[in-house]
């Protein structure tokens, strides 16, 4: 049986611990909360990465998973762990990681052959290739906090002010603000 | 399968799983991007603030003052004894948990010790050690634990990432505030010189100039003028307001960033036209006033007294020029302290008369001892006796939501007024979630000073739950425009929205009056307030 098929029947399980997996990464009481409490608007973090999760997988056990959709299921969930000072950048996005083993564990029994053990190999590339899209997703968030920080309330007054043509009267580095 | 390396021995490095301790046993661990920088000694001289000094939070070493424990111990035990809430709130919490998922750093930052009861543990501790026989006796078994330089640096990390919402308050059965005892927690830490510049320095602005920008008065008009000119390039009619007139019937105050900060200017020029248009309509008479340059009052994040020498200044005016009672503009934490703590400050302000509205009659009563009118309360009431002309089609680019900021919203009772004009002047508006607005609503995530730039990570995690349900009111109505009536929200949200829901814009309630407001002998207008080509006039635009 292709592999594909088999984890498609198991998908829900699947994302389900792949999701308790990646809550797990937080503090214990925060993960407590992070699966217990349902509503998305008193939990965005639990409701956002339970969405990115299983729409990642359910494009990933696509036959030709889209790059672009993957980009744009993946996103939520980086975007909250890239600002989370709780994890390192390696812990942001190394939960991506976490599938292949999920997955290997389902799969203990039917990894007999060549055939699947093959096939098994290809879904792990797939992962793969999701961890270097997560990097790159990182990367992006990081660069938007990098630009939010430069451009910051400063640089508002300072537009406010050129707007009225009274930008001469102010010194070089800008009005007098808050380093 | 047995020879297959296993994918977490792999990445072993990444250690997914975070040991399970006590709180107090997890060190406080100071991370960039989530605290403010310290303060500047100069601005800390100005304020007269003890121990000013160079200091940064991440070395080990916060020069503090050699006998700093005796210092916040006898502060901590001044203000039990003068704070019969801070000392109620000490004792009856009952950690029961019902506050503990309510905050927004906590929803965002995913740190416990952002839960409101934590947050307060990390105070009530250090009470129940110095201050109750139980904590002297039994220690640790009783929550208590000794003020050690860890605890004070724990105290400053988290008392700087809490926002002074009072959404927690909310769901407490007891009615405590975490929020005040944040405000203690940092007059604690003022007390050696542990501030951060964000609120230091505006408030040493603010008391030198007279707004937190340090702008001067003769900026101030200037720019005035300028949106002056702009209205009436957009309308064809002059706005000139009045300022600094003695015997005018109303000073208006407006927070500083209304004047000199995108999107707050927008809403600035809403309150031009507005007075404009009730001066030629009904004779209304407004000043406003370059002294009292700014309705903010950072110093609500400092210490009760630096508050009342800010909040002093509104009033310090208003008698100057012997006006009648006094109109305040779109601001968050202004009006906090005038409806919760004015009274007791400065006030009551006798020399003012009760405010009753020149053109409705309506008498203000929830403003009978502060003699102060929230601009959207008057706005409402002036829509509410067909006072205005109003063609809310100049709105219909706009798919307006509204954010309750947590000041006027909890900290004052207001949540109808913003939306009855709203409602008023645009055609299209569109509610949040219900766990998400009025007394429920979230924090921007940047409010009681936080809204620096060093710590845009705290920010964006902080904001996440409001943005959440900005994205799903994007995503379900298609709203483009989220308003709000506080400076520091639009000073805050254009960065959240950009991080979080690209594609939404802010701006002030005001702001969409001015738009729709039709002025007497006005051209035909073909842009809003920001140039941009009204719904209907693109194609002229284009040509
Ligand atoms: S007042 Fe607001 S920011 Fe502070 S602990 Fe309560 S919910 Fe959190
Ligand atoms: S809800 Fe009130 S009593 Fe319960 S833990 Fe929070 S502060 Fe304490």
């Amino acid at each position: 049986m292709e592999i594909e098929k088999l984890l498609t029947e198991r998908k829900t399980a699947i994302s389900r611990k792949w999701f308790e997996q990646v809550t797990d990464t937080y503090p214990s009481d925060t993960s407590k909360f992070l699966k217990q409490q349902k509503d998305p608007f008193a939990n965005p973090v639990g409701s956002t990465t339970m969405n990115s999760l299983q729409g990642v997988l359910d494009e990933l056990l696509k036959k030709e998973p889209d790059k672009e959709k993957l980009v744009f299921l993946l996103d939520p969930v980086i975007r909250i762990r890239t600002v989370q000072a709780v994890f390192t950048p390696s812990q942001a996005v190394g939960f991506v990681f976490f599938l292949k083993q999920i997955v290997r564990e389902n799969l203990k029994n039917e990894c007999r052959d060549l055939q699947t053990l093959t096939a098994l190999s290809a879904f792990e590339g797939k992962v793969d290739e999701l961890a270097l899209i997560a990097f790159n997703i990182y990367m992006e968030c990081t660069k938007t906090i990098l630009e939010l920080k430069a451009n910051h309330e400063k640089g508002k007054v300072y537009r406010a002010f050129s707007r009225a043509g009274l930008v001469e009267e102010i010194p070089d580095d800008g009005p007098e603000l808050i380093r | 399968m047995s020879d297959l390396p296993k994918s977490d021995e792999l990445f072993a490095g990444l250690d997914h799983k975070p040991q399970k301790k006590d709180w107090m046993d997890t060190p406080v661990n100071i991370r960039k991007g989530m605290y403010c920088y310290s303060a500047n000694p100069a601005s800390m001289e100005t304020l007269g603030a003890p121990f000013a000094r160079k200091w940064n939070p991440l070395e080990e070493d916060w020069k503090l003052p050699e006998n700093w424990q005796e210092i916040i111990h006898n502060g901590f035990r001044e203000r039990l004894d003068r704070f019969r809430t801070f000392k109620v709130f000490m004792d009856i919490c009952v950690r029961c948990g019902a506050c503990a998922d309510k905050c927004h750093f906590f929803i965002g930052t995913g740190d416990p010790k952002n839960m409101p009861v934590l947050r307060a543990e990390l105070l009530r501790s250090v009470y129940r050690n110095d201050f109750t026989t139980f904590g002297k006796l039994l220690g640790r078994v009783a929550g208590a634990r000794p003020m050690t330089l860890d605890v004070l640096k724990e105290w400053w990390y988290y008392m700087f990432q809490c926002s002074e919402c009072r959404r927690c308050s909310v769901f407490c059965p007891y009615g405590i505030d975490t929020a005040e005892i944040t405000i203690m927690g940092r007059e604690l830490l003022n007390l050696l010189g542990l501030n951060i510049d964000w609120i230091a320095t505006p408030v040493s602005n603010c008391y030198k100039t007279g707004n937190h920008l340090g702008i001067q008065p003769h900026a101030f008009k200037d720019m005035l003028d300028f949106f002056v000119e702009d209205i009436e390039d957009i309308t064809g009619v002059n706005t000139e307001p009045q300022y600094n007139k003695k015997g005018a019937d109303i000073l208006f105050i407006t927070p500083s960033g209304d004047v000199f900060a995108d999107p707050g200017t927008y809403t600035c020029m809403g309150y031009l036209i507005l007075f404009k248009y009730l001066k030629d309509k009904y004779g209304l008479d407004v000043t406003w006033s370059t002294y009292a340059s700014e309705g903010g009052n950072f110093g609500f994040f400092t210490s009760h007294e630096t508050m009342k020498r800010l909040n002093a200044k509104m009033y310090a005016e208003a008698k100057r020029l012997g006006v009648k009672w006094i109109l305040g503009g779109e601001c968050g934490h202004m009006w906090r302290v005038i409806s919760q703590y004015m009274n007791t400050l400065n006030g009551p302000a006798d020399f003012l008369e009760e405010p009753v509205s020149p053109i409705t009659g309506t008498k203000f009563e929830n403003a009978k001892s502060t003699k102060m009118v929230h601009i959207s309360e008057f706005t409402a009431d002036l829509i509410r006796h067909g006072k205005l002309e109003l063609d809310p089609a100049r709105n219909d680019n706009l798919k307006v939501t509204f954010h309750d900021s947590c000041n006027p919203a909890r900290g004052m009772g207001m949540f109808d007024e913003p939306r009855y004009v709203i409602q008023n002047t645009c055609n299209h508006f569109y509610e949040m979630p219900a766990n998400t607005i009025r007394e429920n609503t979230f924090c921007c995530g940047s409010g009681s000073g936080l809204n620096a730039g060093e710590d845009m990570e705290l920010r964006m995690c902080g904001g996440l739950p409001r943005a959440n349900a900005v994205k799903h009111v994007r995503d379900k109505f298609g709203v483009n425009m989220l308003a709000c009536v506080c400076a520091i929200d639009r000073a805050a949200f254009p960065d959240l929205m950009n991080y979080w829901v690209p594609g939404v814009d802010v701006t002030g309630v005001t702001e969409l009056v001015g738009n729709a407001l039709i002025l007497p002998g006005e051209k035909e207008r073909d842009t809003d307030l920001r140039g941009e080509a009204l719904p209907g006039m693109e194609e002229d635009d284009a040509e």
